[in-house]
């Protein structure tokens, strides 16, 4: 069964003003059906149909480019948009936020060190907030590449990530990578990074 | 020695409806002012104070050479750009071009599908190498093809942040629009 472009459980301009509706349209309409269209494609007729999507980036390495660029760009986009929210926890709270403090020092120093991974991804990619264990790590990642991806510098569970490709945020912020990165905190739903957290 | 922001060779405005105003004001004025800013600061103190240009191309690496060589690329993309194209290649060039590609047709179709497909932020370019023969090349993110060895001719970039706010998603629209400003008088003076 092909992939498919999942609704978002939101409106477009529900998570305005920190991200436009303009951008969450194009977004989602275009890019991520894009990449989900792609993938679907590049593995029709061969033996990666029917896999999950975990499945296939495990084992990466052994796929066509195609695949890595769209399978990576149709579930990160998936997290993406599950990640955030208008409502949901504003803060993490409970077991996330002890382990938050236990691998970071503070809910702040994560956020800094967050912050920092989203700002000097040269180009297109993500920052991640990684599940190693039973402890959380950062990354970043080029492109569409992500932490499931047996050719990931670190590998673990994604459980928070932003896109930080221009087409992200440039139709509101520009340049300004930095102010989006500020703003997505305003609209991540902890309770989702929770949710993913537990496992 | 710092390196500075060269002025567009043209008016904010004069490739509309092509590229717009706007898109160029945060193209030259924040990302390329940015890139030459970061420059100037990270040399600061390296091996690479002093250094020209194609020494930052072709020895340095990380944030140096990010900076450097997205310097370079857009100087170089900026520059053949022109409200008053010359349209079309003439004399050797046109000759080398149509030896290598079959038409100058064939040339852009080539050149349009590495555009097109270079995944994520970065480069389409023509170059030449030292036996002078002609080829398209991708490069991603600052990538430049002087460190290569090749000799730059033509360059589209395919950041994002080169057509977003006029095409957003639609990258083979800018490309097709990249053209109609496109001067190939500046792209022969190269070759
Ligand atoms: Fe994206």
């Amino acid at each position: 069964m092909a992939f498919e472009l999942q609704k978002l459980s939101y409106a477009f301009d529900a998570l305005e003003p920190y991200i436009d509706a303009q951008t969450m349209e194009i977004h989602h309409g275009k890019h991520h059906a894009a990449y989900t269209n792609n993938l679907n494609a590049a593995i029709q007729g061969t033996e990666t149909e029917g896999k999950t999507i975990e499945e296939i980036l495990s084992n990466i390495s052994a796929q066509p480019v195609a695949v890595r660029n769209n399978g990576g760009g149709f579930y990160n986009h998936n997290l993406y948009w599950e990640i955030m929210a208008p409502q949901g926890a504003k803060q993490p709270e409970g077991d996330l936020l002890k382990v938050l403090n236990e691998s970071f020092g503070s809910y702040q120093n994560f956020k800094e060190a967050f912050t920092k991974a989203a700002l000097t991804r040269f180009g297109s990619g993500w920052a991640w907030l990684v599940k190693q264990g039973d402890g959380l790590v950062i990354s970043s990642t080029p492109n569409q590449d992500n932490p499931l991806m047996d050719l990931a510098e670190v590998k673990g569970t994604p459980v928070l990530g932003v896109d930080v490709w221009e087409h992200a945020y440039y139709l509101k912020y520009q340049n300004r990578r930095p102010d989006y990165v500020e703003a997505f905190f305003n609209v991540v739903n902890w309770d989702e990074v929770a949710r993913r957290f537990k496992g | 020695m710092s390196f500075t922001l060269p002025a567009l060779p043209f008016a904010i405005d004069a490739l509309e409806p092509f590229i717009s105003a706007r898109t160029l004001e945060f193209h030259h004025g924040k990302h390329h002012q940015a890139y030459v800013t970061n420059l100037n600061n990270l040399v600061v103190g390296t091996e690479f104070e002093n250094a020209d240009m194609e020494t930052i191309i072709k020895k340095a690496d990380g944030g140096i050479f990010n900076n450097g060589a997205q310097v370079f690329n857009h100087t170089f993309y900026f520059e053949q750009l022109s409200a008053t194209p010359a349209t079309e290649p003439s004399g050797e060039l046109k000759a080398a071009i149509e030896s290598t590609f079959g038409t100058l047709d064939a040339f852009k179709e080539a050149f349009n599908k590495a555009a097109v497909t270079q995944f994520g932020s970065g480069w389409a370019w023509l170059v030449k190498d030292a036996a002078g023969k002609l080829s398209i090349v991708q490069t991603s993110n600052a990538g430049c093809p002087v460190r290569d060895g090749f000799t730059p001719l033509l360059t589209c970039d395919v950041w994002e942040h080169a057509y977003y706010l006029d095409k957003q998603n639609l990258r083979p629209a800018y490309v097709a629009d990249f053209w109609k400003v496109m001067d190939w008088k500046v792209v022969e003076g190269r070759f």
